[in-house]
């Protein structure tokens, strides 16, 4: 087990490597001179943009600039955005409680609906209530964020006045209003996910009822909420975690739309305005940090992995 | 005479299907005394799987059921659903073909059987657990303490049937049916399961119910057989008589399929000729006509089962046949 995680953990040290080498590499395939557009006012002066391209090492061979920037890297330097004039880390500090915030919350929206709703329409395969499971998810996942965002402000803000609009409150501030703004982007951006949630759900658990084990547990005269809920749900989770570590991991890389139509200040809106302003500190910045995620949440996945599929438990 | 432990009369079990109704059963009727082993016999298809989750109450709510079925003298078919689960693990228990993938994956042995004891005797769990090792144990399962916490995946064959078996025992029912309990295992082992199974219904007095298509496991370990032929019963009686004088030509056919050591070397085994009948599109009369060497006119009308001797039926017109055998 132990042996197990340490060669796991090693795994990560080549992904993370390779992934800077791309991360990197996607910014030199940016069109552009950033120097340029990082000068702003002051761009036909020669004087300020060697400062800006010393700065940033752009006069420097590209594998020196990797190198400098992996080690800044290394030590937490996610260096520093000359648009928005702050260090870069301090930004993404900023957002990631907002996106982890508003990811969360699209997340165990996704599955308290999404999972109970598959174990259901399975249980009552080809009834009314698989039917109605099916519409509710086939509506959920074509239903595109944008046009949902909007009915619900129109809904729940404009006609009922329930809601705000937009904007958002840290929670640290003020949970209540915190939660009340953010529980629309929320529901908008959870709400497609849970369809996909009970579509795999619901397949997972169709096979996991048609399995030996399942006639056995009805044959020991286990009630069939048992049958469903401990027999076959444990077997049926193995792939909705998966879905469920990389559901999480694309909610954590930030919503562009959904951010933008509930004006929330998270990863999604940080990246967008960083491309459009050619801020690559930031764009890099973003992208490391959600690599990251990406990584941890795979490795939280296989520890999931283990701890409900035994056959995985190496000695 | 002693008491049926399970006794079945009349069973019918038809599917709704697609193409209209589809009767797999018509009309099984056989009783399993207490402590005995009454094997039901024939080939893939012929409906022994159907009859035992029929008496289980384990088919799909698309099978309709006929037929009366009595534990202990207590009618079950018609009872409510609740009521027959509360029944399965606790008075009847059945074992699978597949000890590979009857089994849970997700839980280890010791959990799977305290699971029945937990349920259907209201255990704690550290009791049901004690209560499964000791079940373990008498199951044969060497070092039974460790292997209550190991998995599936972490036993073999053999050791998962005995899981199996130790958890179908675990609340001591009075009917135990065994659903090709060694067919998936290997030869030695297959004798192994059947001691115990053997030794175990001579200690609890659970009425076993064998389905199998090895008429050596019948001879070796049944005292009544009940040959299946296409849904129906083509005979039965007790095993040794049965398989010393069978008096349906199906049961003569079966035998002659069957290997034996002691036969002449070089002797090409005999196969019941042509194909079981398309249950869909069965045969007008007897089932067997078709195949049947012995074949005559009257073999068009449906043959009742018949005593032949005493306690010994076959559903055959021609029955008795130990003339026409000795003539052959």
């Amino acid at each position: 087990m132990w042996g197990w995680l340490l060669r796991r953990l090693g795994q990560i040290i080549p992904t993370l490597l390779i992934l800077s080498v791309l991360i990197f590499a996607l910014q030199q395939l940016m069109p552009g001179d950033p120097a340029i557009i990082m000068a702003g006012e002051e761009r036909g002066d020669p004087q300020v943009l060697a400062e800006i391209r010393a700065e940033l090492m752009l006069d420097r061979p590209l594998w020196e600039q990797y190198g400098a920037w992996l080690w800044r890297l290394l030590h937490g330097d996610l260096g520093f955005s000359w648009r928005i004039r702050q260090p870069v880390g301090e930004l993404i500090l900023e957002k990631l409680p907002v996106t982890l915030q508003l990811g969360l919350m699209a997340f165990v929206i996704a599955v308290v609906i999404g999972v109970p709703a598959g174990i259901v329409s399975a249980a009552y395969r080809d009834r009314p209530a698989d039917w109605a499971a099916n519409g509710i998810a086939l509506a959920g996942i074509s239903t595109p964020n944008f046009w949902l965002g909007i009915m619900m402000i129109l809904l729940f803000s404009v006609n009922l006045g329930w809601l705000p609009p937009s904007g958002y409150v840290p929670l640290t501030e003020d949970w209540r209003q915190s939660l009340a703004t953010t529980i629309m982007p929320a529901f908008v951006l959870g709400g497609g996910i849970a369809g996909v949630f009970m579509r795999h759900t619901r397949a997972a658990m169709i096979g996991a009822l048609g399995q030996d084990y399942v006639r056995t547990a009805r044959a020991k005269g286990l009630p069939e909420r048992v049958v469903i809920g401990r027999h076959a749900l444990r077997n049926a989770l193995i792939p909705v975690v998966t879905l469920g570590t990389i559901e999480l991991g694309r909610l954590l890389a930030g919503a562009v739309l959904t951010e933008q139509i509930f004006s929330i200040p998270g990863f999604g809106k940080l990246i967008v305005d960083a491309v459009f302003n050619r801020d690559y500190p930031v764009v890099q910045g973003v992208v490391v940090v959600t690599a990251l995620i990406f990584v941890t949440l795979s490795l939280i996945g296989d520890l999931l992995y283990m701890a409900i599929n035994p056959r995985l438990r190496v000695a | 005479m002693s008491a049926s432990a399970l006794e079945v009369r009349d069973l019918a079990v038809t599917f709704a299907t697609e193409r209209g109704p589809l009767r797999v059963l018509d009309g099984i009727s056989f009783s399993l005394p207490a402590g005995r082993t009454v094997a039901l016999v024939g080939e893939s298809g012929c409906g022994k799987s159907v009859a035992s989750l029929a008496v289980m109450g384990l088919l799909p709510p698309s099978a309709k059921v006929a037929g009366t079925i009595r534990l202990e003298g207590r009618e079950i078919a018609e009872l409510p659903p609740e009521e027959r689960r509360r029944i399965r693990g606790a008075e009847m228990a059945m074992i699978f073909q597949e000890p590979m993938t009857s089994l849970n994956p997700a839980f280890t042995a010791g959990e799977q059987v305290a699971e029945a004891l937990r349920l259907h005797q209201g255990l704690d769990r550290a009791r049901a657990h004690a209560a499964a090792v000791a079940m373990l144990e008498a199951v044969r399962i060497p070092e039974a303490a460790r292997r209550a916490r190991q998995y599936p995946h972490q036993l073999s064959g053999g050791m998962r049937q005995r899981v199996m078996i130790a958890m179908a025992l675990a609340c001591r029912p009075r009917v135990l049916i065994a659903d090709e309990p060694t067919t998936a295992l290997d030869v030695t082992v297959q004798a192994q399961i059947l001691a115990l199974l053997d030794e175990l219904r001579g200690g609890t007095g659970t009425a076993v119910l064998l389905i199998t298509h090895d008429l050596g496991v019948v001879a070796d370990h049944a005292d009544e057989v009940v040959v299946m032929y296409a849904g129906r019963v083509a005979e039965s009686g007790p095993a040794a008589q049965v398989l010393a004088m069978p008096q349906h030509p199906y049961t003569v056919g079966l035998l002659g399929a069957a290997p034996r050591l002691d036969g002449p070397r070089g002797t090409r085994l005999a196969t019941v000729e042509g194909t079981v009948p398309d249950l869909a599109n069965p045969p007008e009369g007897c089932r067997f006509k078709t195949r049947c060497p012995f074949r005559i006119a009257v073999c068009d009308t449906v043959p009742a089962l018949r005593e032949i001797a005493p306690g010994h039926r076959a559903a055959c017109h021609r029955a008795p046949l130990d003339q026409i055998l000795e003539a052959a």
